[in-house]
Order: C-alpha cells, then sequence, then structure tokens
C-alpha cells in the first residue's frame, strides 16, 4: 500500500490500483490591474505538481501557508479553473470536464473541510446535513431509507442516534467534524479530500478526530488526500506524504523514510522546526533554524525556488529548476541529488 | 535565597454578573524568578490571556474585573496602582507580545517612531538618540537593512517582521520581565522557529524573565524552565519543564501528553484520546473541573475542590487522586 512510485512506472491512465493521476498540474490566479483591467501577472499557487495516489492509501500534503495545498485539493474535485496540466480520476481524464460531467464523479470525490463551525448549515438538523448528499444524488429514495442511512453514518463517525434531528450549535468542535465526516462518507466516495481537517479542533480533541480517520481508513479501505500543517498529525494518518513549498513538491515519500531520512533541505529545516514534546530530546536536538521567509507566489524566485533560503544553495540552484526525481525510496527536486 | 521577581497570588478574574458571570481565572498563584522562562499551556479558553492581562492591568472592564489576589512585582503590589502609575510599568518594566501585531501596531506611524517613543518616553532621551537606538534594536532582532526600514510602515512588513518589531519594542526599555502570549500562532512553522529562538536569545543576553503562553507542548519542552498548566481557569499543575514531561502528574496533563501524535514516537501508535469537551466555565462541575473526564475520578473529585499541593518541592497539582512521589 504504501509502495513508492518511481518515474519507470507508466504514468498514464489505466494501472488498476492508481485511483489518482496528477500530471503537471497548474493553477494560476490572474491579477487584474491597470487602467483597462488586463491580467498584470498571476499567483502561481500550484505550478507544475504531480503525483500519484493509489487504491486504499492516504496522501499527506504539508507545508507552510501559501504553498498551494489547498489548492491542489480543489483542484482535484474541479472547483477551479485549471490552467494546464492533467487529472485523471479512475483512469478518466476529468480536467475538461463541465459542471454537468462532474456531478456523477462528485460522488465518489468528497471533501471535508478545515472549520467544523462555518461549513455546516446552521438551520439544518443532523439528519438533514448528512442525508442532503444522499438527495443529490438520488440515492437511498424514501425519507425512511435516507433517515436509516444516516443513523448508520452517525454510528460509523461516534455518533449517538438520538442526535439525528440536533442543530450543529447543540454540538461541539470535535462533533461537528464528525458531522462533516459523516456528511461526507454518505455517498460512499472513493476518494476523500480532507483540507486541515483537525486545525480548528482543541488539542485534547484532535486525537478523536485523528483515530476516526484512521478506523475508517481500515474499515472503509477509502483512498485519501489528508492536507494539514502539522507534520506529526500527519505522520500519523498518512502512507505517503508529500511536501509542497511554494506551489510545487519538492519531496514525496513514504512515511517512515521521509521522517526517519528527509532528504530535501526544505524538508529537513521543516522538521528541525517543530519542536518535540520532550524536554531531554530537545536539550540535545540541534536546531537548524533556517532564515527568511516564504516569498510571494507571485513572483517565485528562479531555479530552485528555495534556493534564497537553503543552506547548501549552489549556484546552479540560482539557475536550474531542479526536477522531481527518484532517490533512494522517494523522490526529491532538489540538485544535490542530480 | 533571593524574592521572585513576580508573585501572583491567590488571583481571580471575572467577566459578568448574574447566573451568566464566569471565573476566567479562578484562585491562580505561581511565581516567576528573574531571567527564568515560564510558560503557561492549556487549551483555549483555559484563561491564559486573561492572566496575562491581569497582571499587566489589562482586563476590560466592564465586563471583566480582578476580584481577588495580589500581583507583587519587584516587590509593588500592582493591583493597588492607579493608571498613570501603571503606565510607567507597562512598555518599560513589563512589556508584552501579543498573538497579532497589527492589533498592536499603529498603522499610520512609521515604525522608527514607534519603537522610539517609548525610549523617548520612559528612559528620557532625546529623540535623536531614542531612534539611533531604535536602529540598533531592529538590528538586534535581525532586521535587514535596519536604518532605511525605520521609516516604513507596518504594511510594509511581513507577519514574522511585524513580530521581530514587537520584540524589538518590547526589548527597548530592558525589561525585567517580558510576557509573549502565543507570539508565533499566527506564523509558519519556519518563521515560528526563528522567532521563538530569537525571543529566548535575547532574553538569555538581557537576563529578562519570560512568560510564554502557548498551547503547543513542543514549544513549551524546547524553550521552557517551568511550566504551569491550566485547565478550567485554575493552575492545575506546575513544575520544571523536565519534572513535567518525565512524570506528569495530573490526569488532564497525562491526557494531553498521551493524546498529541508526536514525531518523537513511532508513527501509527494509537492515540489516547481525552474523553469528552473542554469545560464550559459558566458551568463548571462540583468539585474538581476535570471531574467529567476523568478516568481517576473518585467521590471527593466530584465533592471538594482540590487546589494546588505539593507532591515535592517543586512540583505542584490539584489533583485528589494524583501518585505521591
Ligand atoms: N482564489 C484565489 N485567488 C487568488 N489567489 C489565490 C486564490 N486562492 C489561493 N490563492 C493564492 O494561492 C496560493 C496558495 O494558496 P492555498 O490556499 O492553496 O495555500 P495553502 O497551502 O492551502 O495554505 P494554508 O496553509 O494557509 O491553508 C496563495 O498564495 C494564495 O494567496
Ligand atoms: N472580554 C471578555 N468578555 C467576556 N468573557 C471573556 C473575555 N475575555 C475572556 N473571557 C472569558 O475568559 C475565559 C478565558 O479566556 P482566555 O482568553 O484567557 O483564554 P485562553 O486560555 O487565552 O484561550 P486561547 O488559547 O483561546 O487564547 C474564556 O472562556 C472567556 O469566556
Ligand atoms: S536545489 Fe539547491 S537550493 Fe534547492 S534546496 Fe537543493 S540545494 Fe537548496
Ligand atoms: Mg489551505
Ligand atoms: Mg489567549
Amino acid at each position: 500500500m504504501s509502495e513508492v512510485l518511481t518515474r519507470e512506472e507508466p504514468r498514464s491512465a489505466v494501472k488498476s490500483n492508481v485511483i489518482l493521476d496528477v500530471q503537471d498540474l497548474k493553477i494560476h490566479f490572474p491579477i487584474y490591474g491597470g487602467l483597462f483591467q488586463r491580467e498584470v501577472a498571476a499567483v502561481k499557487a500550484v505550478d507544475g505538481v504531480s503525483f500519484q495516489l493509489y487504491e486504499g492509501e492516504t496522501l499527506g500534503l504539508v507545508g507552510e501557508s501559501g504553498c498551494g495545498k489547498s489548492t491542489t485539493g480543489l483542484a482535484v474535485l474541479r472547483m477551479l479553473p485549471v490552467t494546464s496540466g492533467k487529472i485523471v480520476f479512475e483512469g478518466v481524464d476529468i480536467t475538461n470536464y463541465d459542471q454537468k460531467q462532474m456531478r456523477p464523479i462528485r460522488r465518489r470525490i468528497q471533501m471535508v473541510y478545515q472549520d467544523p463551525f462555518g461549513s455546516l448549515d446552521p438551520r439544518m438538523t443532523v439528519a438533514d446535513i448528512v442525508g442532503e448528499p444522499l438527495e443529490i444524488h438520488k440515492l437511498h429514495g424514501n425519507r425512511a431509507e435516507r433517515r436509516e442511512r444516516v443513523m448508520e453514518l452517525l454510528e460509523m463517525v461516534g455518533l449517538r442516534h438520538d442526535m439525528i434531528d440536533r442543530y450543529p450549535h447543540q454540538f461541539s468542535g470535535g462533533q461537528r467534524q464528525r458531522i462533516g465526516i459523516a456528511r461526507a462518507l454518505a455517498v460512499e466516495p472513493r476518494l476523500l479530500i480532507c483540507d486541515e481537517p483537525v486545525s480548528a479542533l482543541d488539542v485534547s480533541i484532535q486525537a478523536q478526530v485523528v483515530n476516526l480517520f484512521q478506523e475508517l481508513q481500515d474499515k472503509l479501505g477509502i483512498s485519501s488526500i489528508f492536507v494539514a500543517h502539522d507534520l506529526a498529525v500527519v505522520r500519523h494518518v498518512s502512507n505517503r506524504i508529500a511536501v509542497m513549498y511554494l506551489g510545487t513538491i519538492v519531496e514525496i515519500s513514504s512515511r517512515d523514510e521521509l521522517y526517519a531520512n528527509p532528504k530535501h533541505p526544505y524538508t529537513k529545516a521543516l522538521m528541525a522546526s517543530i519542536p518535540v514534546p520532550n524536554p531531554i530530546v530537545e536539550a540535545g536536538r540541534a536546531h537548524h533554524i533556517i532564515k527568511g521567509e516564504v516569498p510571494s507566489a507571485q513572483r517565485p524566485p528562479p531555479g530552485c525556488r528555495f534556493h534564497p533560503r537553503c543552506p547548501q544553495a549552489m549556484p546552479i540552484c540560482k539557475e536550474k529548476v531542479p526536477e522531481l526525481r527518484p532517490e533512494g525510496k522517494g523522490m526529491v527536486a532538489c540538485h544535490l541529488f542530480s | 535565597m533571593s524574592k521572585p521577581l513576580l508573585q501572583v497570588r491567590n488571583l481571580t478574574t471575572k467577566f459578568g454578573n448574574g447566573p451568566g458571570a464566569v471565573t476566567a481565572v479562578n484562585n491562580v498563584s505561581f511565581d516567576v524568578d528573574a531571567g527564568e522562562t515560564l510558560a503557561i499551556v492549556g487549551e483555549s479558553g483555559s484563561g491564559k490571556s486573561v492572566t496575562a492581562l491581569s497582571i499587566l492591568q489589562l482586563v476590560p472592564d466592564p465586563p471583566g474585573r480582578i476580584t481577588g489576589g495580589e500581583i507583587v512585582f519587584d516587590g509593588i503590589d500592582l493591583t493597588k496602582l492607579n493608571e498613570d502609575e501603571m503606565r510607567a510599568i507597562r512598555g518599560n518594566r513589563i512589556a508584552m507580545i501579543f498573538q497579532e501585531p497589527m492589533t498592536s501596531l499603529n498603522p499610520s506611524l512609521t515604525i522608527g517612531l514607534q519603537i522610539g517613543e517609548p525610549i523617548n518616553l520612559h528612559k528620557r532621551l532625546p529623540w535623536q538618540k531614542a531612534y539611533d537606538k531604535a536602529k540598533e534594536l531592529l538590528d538586534r532582532v535581525r532586521m535587514p537593512d535596519a536604518r532605511s526600514r525605520l521609516a516604513n510602515h507596518p504594511h510594509q512588513f511581513s507577519g514574522g517582521m511585524r513580530q521581530r518589531i514587537m520584540i524589538a519594542m518590547a526589548l527597548a526599555c530592558q525589561p525585567k520581565l517580558i510576557i509573549a502570549d502565543e507570539p508565533t500562532t499566527a506564523l509558519d512553522v519556519t518563521v515560528q522557529a526563528q522567532i521563538l529562538e530569537l525571543l529566548k536569545e535575547l532574553t538569555r543576553e538581557t537576563g529578562s524573565a519570560l512568560i510564554l503562553i502557548t498551547h503547543d507542548l513542543g514549544v513549551v519542552a524546547r524553550y521552557a524552565d517551568r511550566v504551569c498548566v491550566m485547565y478550567g481557569g485554575k493552575i492545575i499543575e506546575t513544575a520544571s519543564a523536565l519534572d513535567l514531561y518525565a512524570k506528569p502528574l495530573h490526569p488532564y496533563t497525562r491526557g494531553l501528553m498521551a493524546s498529541i501524535p508526536r514525531l518523537d514516537q513511532p508513527a501509527g501508535l494509537r492515540l489516547v484520546p481525552i474523553k469528552g469537551q473542554p469545560p464550559n466555565l459558566a458551568q463548571l462541575p462540583p468539585g474538581c473541573s476535570f471531574n467529567p473526564r476523568c478516568g481517576e475520578v473518585a467521590e471527593r473529585c466530584r465533592r471538594d475542590v482540590p487546589e494546588l499541593m505539593k507532591a515535592d518541592d517543586k512540583h505542584m497539582h490539584a489533583c485528589w487522586m494524583a501518585p505521591h512521589v
């Protein structure tokens, strides 16, 4: 399940166990300006991202604010115009699908959002919220059947049956996130895109939801993309992890390989920046703090985007964009490895 | 032994009146020694910020007020001072750094003026000298091109740079105590590390004590000498950082440690969540506030409120059932 993909394997479509194949995806947001409101520049939110997701696998997407994690997730759902590249889902190229063509696909790809407060309609009961996708996709025809299915889903996410007629405000943050997850699972999707699903929760509640994700993976075998900035949480739920920096993937590897043996200087910096809750470990740990901040996605640095902050930068790094290529058990985009 | 720099004794701060009133800080006592870093850690709503605001006499009144206790700083009880006397202490002998620097910076003034002002005011330095000092401070917080950046306005800086400016301002008058309330929560991980490292290094250099408020147990482990853990407006455990992580005594502290995924442990290890929900301050249960979520709850816990008790000289907890050390 957590085997790592290399370039040698066929990249295009019908490989039975690849559920999602993203190829050189670019999502640029135009910036308009000047007298005639012409396009004067673009935010290169996602700028050449490729990855494949296997059946039953969870791919973690980590990186700092603005690196393009959410944009990547939304693009897969085709909720954003694709600038270039390809999105192949279950062997079908959906890059240019229109809204109507996307409808049956939306049933198979569901999203769980960060904000358990904002993402649920306060005027709807749990029965309505969780049952709505069933209605939209015309599943479980009559009311009684739908209600039955909602009960089942509530049980699956650890909520009680008697909560079915309550409103969102009657639930805590962790419970609301469970409602969001139940709703996403209602239509039996094959792919779940989770955008920071635990970030807004209290520390003591996060574990409940993280555990729920693990149970659901074990039980349902759903594939998922798990977006988060917390590396410890991501490590917990993912089989493989992609590290993003300024719209690109700089390293992708199996979970254990990435944490035991990070290769890209940015991955290393990110790991070193995360304090471990153990003063003895911390006292013996070198704090390689990298300088500077993430540059603007509008004017990314030439060559390797990380070069202005990289402690190991070489002359070539300023000029040539490093390609993501196989290295050890994963893939790295860094001239140190080319 | 010399006296602690700051002694907070039985501090109680309330908001509102009548049945909806909440006790945000409930009979809290702790010390801060000169030069040490004390972390206050706890979940959202546990009373960390209100504790900081109480020390600074900045609790918004109404609806809030300090209803009891003493806050003795360098021999003076701050709760007895009037606003003028307090103003002479704030920004001078006690400085503060907040989570969102934009709310504490004036958007229409250059940062040269903003850093220079407290120096001019408290240290009575003429403006030119205060300005030079401001440049020096920006150098110290590693701001590139400090001299020319003095003329810039806050919006011309990134989040991390603004927080550096806040640190420069906090250091301006060589305070004995700096209170930093979640100073990096709004920043990127790599920038968070830069800022905390800088803060730690500079306080070490100047000998300022630091109260570091955070909800991140990793940050505490990396930077704190001592720790207070807050829950439902009370300190439920306090110890040296080493002792707290080596032998947490309160079930809540132990629960927290078991519930967070951590990079120093095998991946895939099942987390042990704390059951139930964080407390609602307006409806705290009788006895120990943690009792509805506690795995070791006994009859006494539902009846009597546990106050901090000594496990040993330096380690205290507020739990009836905590093991004896
Ligand atoms: N609709 C939009 N129009 C213009 N720019 C956008 C839009 N959405 C995102 N961006 C920009 O694209 C970049 C990537 O944003 P994205 O939301 O994908 O980042 P992220 O990795 O999810 O960050 P965070 O951790 O803060 O959620 C950012 O620079 C952002 O400002
Ligand atoms: N201005 C206010 N008016 C009314 N109640 C307040 C006010 N400020 C704080 N409180 C109450 O005091 C309690 C403690 O709040 P405090 O801001 O100290 O929490 P905290 O531990 O800093 O949490 P966080 O991690 O979210 O910053 C809260 O539950 C809140 O209800
Ligand atoms: S490619 Fe060069 S600049 Fe980029 S991370 Fe590697 S060494 Fe640093
Ligand atoms: Mg995002
Ligand atoms: Mg606070």
